[in-house]
């Protein structure tokens, strides 16, 4: 009998916790619904979506700190008058299904205007159906694959975008794969390349597209492979490559493998760099895959942040605050991202008497309002195309020097 | 075909990692009939407590003399927790249906996974861990890393004293009547609650090796390590045929080594080249894996299936 106390006290708890987390994600709906009429300020929620713990972590942080300080210089320059910002950030952990969950949750929330995210091409999939549906406005700071605004036979000419709501404030891997093709084969001489990706929705097809123009480039491809996520042992690919002669290795995918991947292949005496795209341009590739990854390069969109006139207070209020994350990749442009939701926000109301319209009303008018955004942001010009994608086509190859990211190459890129 | 001997290398390395954690489900499977799927995430701990050592030792001490002390940080924070399991979350299922226990084990795997997560400083993401000095050493066309040969040497020593312990040692005895019949053995004497602390411990014991080694070998941890490594190495484990201890570390070699060849050479084979590749890896395995359960249901070392109720 004792064990079964036991199962039923278990019951009984899991069930309480079910219940507490239910009532948890709802107790913001009763506060500052969008069309208040007195003079207190309106509360606008701009929602986040980005892996916060795990996997791609200290990027997915770096975005929502990014929207986060956006948000505090609105409401601090009073940007827009007679209301107050806040962010409501949730973790996506790196997979699509929590990614479409959280986009649920946020279309459902009727304080929320307009998410910012995710980090992941592959989430952005999952999650832009919801958005849509709702009229809602996403800008993700760092989705690349080309499909998502273009469709699926972009490669062919035929570019349809699938969806309105759906805009990015980073350029495509059409441009950053045929970037580091040009960058690898012109500028280091590099002749047979081997390509590994991780089947992920944004590193396929940013290895396919590096593969695509390194070989239309006269560059031979000594052999291809692919990755499982969460792999550690790497040593069957290793052997392949030192078997293959190539003299260089293009990574499509994130850090959290082609850390492991540039060290065991160093340590197995095969000293030729590793290229890959924004997905591995971390601090964290460094710190972990450390001597080994010295001379490894990736490309990553726009120039550097660090550069930008404009993103000098924004990295000075991210040191002061603390902030955990890494904002070197996409801080500026969630920011910007933000900041183009923000304008919006203003634009709508201006032409609404200076009032917010009901939340429904609010959401569609800003998806017109952030297509025709155009201003210059902390980390370039920002203003969208007919596909949602962004004008500012500048990318930047990196390369470790030293123990750190030295930008050795900035440029546009038209393909 | 001339990269064989490294492929075949590099499996047995591998496949060393997964017979040493193997060996903590099939000891605790043989005496309790209990898949503790747990065991992955105590190997991960395992590491994070040599780890642990590490970082607490002053700077520039040698790492050949914090080895021994990073091995018994990790095997004290493994066979702890190995034990705490043991006690607190399955001995109280223990007349339970089978089910009971194996939903407490996922559940603790969890809890284990998102505790070091939580409260290991920095561990949301990778954390370093020292290496081995020197190599890659060349033996024909073979390179090998020092990890490496740390991780067959540590494979090779626990063996034979795995081996020698249940054989010769009374505990040892002990632990082949307990799992052979429980309630006799009981009658006999035997204390089989002790018994089973002890093949928990053991267990525990070699999945620290297998975390001191993999953390060595890679150069870094992380919180997530135990699941797949624990899902290769109860793999291993039913390969070798389940409670028999030489048929987790048989078990896991066979696994590791097809495992690389097949994500090396698959590929060459005409009209199979969509499905070669490390990322088919696991697909072979588990194609091994149900091609053996097929022809000998009992794993390659076959478990005594007469002995059980």
């Amino acid at each position: 009998m004792r064990h079964r106390s036991l199962l039923v006290l278990t019951a009984v708890l899991t069930t309480g916790a079910l219940t507490l987390t239910a009532c948890g994600s709802r107790d913001d709906d009763k506060k500052g619904s969008g069309d208040s009429t007195g003079s207190a300020k309106t509360t606008v929620v701009i929602g986040v979506d980005a892996p916060l713990t795990g996997q791609n972590s200290a990027t997915g942080l770096g975005i929502q700190y990014g929207v986060q300080i956006a948000v505090d210089d609105a409401n601090k320059n009073n940007l827009v008058p007679g209301v107050t910002f806040k962010v409501k950030a949730l973790d996506d952990k790196a997979l699509p299904a929590t990614g479409q969950q959280n986009a649920t949750a946020l279309v459902a929330d009727n304080t929320v205007i307009a998410a910012v995210g995710p980090l992941n091409s592959g989430v952005a999939q999952s999650m832009q159906q919801v958005f849509n549906t709702a009229n809602m406005v996403e800008i993700s700071p760092s989705n690349t694959n080309p499909t998502l605004t273009q469709g699926k036979d972009w490669n062919a000419g035929k570019k349809v975008r699938p969806f309105k709501t759906y805009f990015r404030t980073a350029t495509t891997d059409a441009l950053q794969g045929g970037f580091a093709a040009d960058y690898a084969y012109n500028t280091l001489k590099k002749k047979s390349a081997f390509v590994v990706d991780d089947k992920q929705t944004y590193g396929a097809g940013l290895a396919g597209i590096f593969k695509d123009k390194f070989g239309k480039l006269g560059g031979k491809i000594a052999g291809t492979d692919h990755v499982n996520t969460g792999d550690t042992d790497y040593s069957t690919l290793v052997t392949k490559i030192k078997n293959s002669k190539a003299d260089i290795l293009y990574y499509g995918g994130q850090y959290d493998e082609s850390e492991l991947i540039t060290k065991q292949l160093k340590a197995a005496g095969v000293n030729i760099p590793l290229m890959g795209g924004d997905g591995m341009f971390s601090d964290t590739y460094i710190k972990t895959a450390g001597k080994a990854s010295e001379g490894d390069l990736a490309t990553s969109v726009g120039v550097p942040v660090t550069t930008l006139a404009g993103a000098k207070d924004f990295i000075a209020t991210y040191k002061a605050k603390k902030y955990p994350g890494d904002y070197g990749t996409y801080g500026g442009y969630s920011y910007d991202a933000a900041t183009a939701i923000i304008k919006g926000v203003k634009t709508v109301m201006d032409a609404n008497g200076g009032k917010l319209p009901a939340m429904n009303d609010a959401r569609a008018k800003l998806v017109d309002a952030v297509q025709k955004a155009d201003f210059d942001g902390i980390a370039g010009h920002v203003s969208f195309d007919e596909f949602g994608d962004t004008t500012n086509k500048q990318l930047t190859v990196y390369q470790v020097k030293n123990g750190a990211w030295a930008a050795v190459k900035s440029g546009t890129y038209n393909g | 075909m001339h990269t064989l001997p490294q492929q075949l290398a590099n499996g047995l390395f591998i496949g060393s990692m997964y017979g040493l954690i193997a060996i903590g489900y099939t000891m605790v499977y043989g005496i309790v009939q209990l898949i503790n799927f747990a065991h992955g995430e105590i190997y991960m701990t395992g590491a994070f407590g040599a780890l642990a050592v590490w970082t607490n030792l002053p700077d520039g001490t040698s790492i050949w003399l914090a080895l021994p002390l990073m091995l018994l940080g990790g095997a004290i924070v493994s066979v702890l927790i190995a034990i705490a399991a043991e006690r607190f979350a399955y001995r109280p299922l223990r007349g339970a249906p089978r089910l009971a226990p194996l939903i407490t084990a996922i559940g603790l795997s969890l809890a284990l996974q998102q505790a070091i997560f939580l409260w290991y400083p920095g561990a949301d993401n990778a954390k370093s861990f020292p290496q081995l000095p020197g190599g890659p050493y060349h033996v024909g066309s073979i390179s090998i890393q020092s990890g490496d040969i740390f991780l067959v040497c540590a494979a090779v020593v626990c063996m034979i004293g795995l081996a020698a312990f249940v054989r010769t040692s009374r505990t040892g005895r002990a632990m082949q009547a307990t799992a052979q019949d429980p309630d006799t053995a009981q009658l006999m004497g035997i204390d089989t609650n002790r018994i089973i602390v002890i093949a928990f411990a053991i267990g525990g014991f070699f999945a620290a090796v297998a975390g001191l080694a993999s953390g060595l070998k890679y150069g870094q941890v992380k919180y997530d390590i135990g699941f797949q490594a624990g899902l290769k190495a109860f793999t291993a484990a039913v390969l070798g045929g389940i409670g028999n201890i030489y048929g987790a570390m048989l078990g896991g070699l066979v696994l590791g080594i097809a495992e690389s060849c097949a994500s090396a050479y698959v590929s060459n084979i005409p009209g199979m080249q969509q499905l070669g590749g490390g990322s088919w890896a696991n697909v072979w395995a588990f194609v091994l894996l149900i091609v053996v359960l097929l022809v000998r249901p009992q794993g390659l070392l076959g478990e005594r299936v007469a002995d059980r109720a």
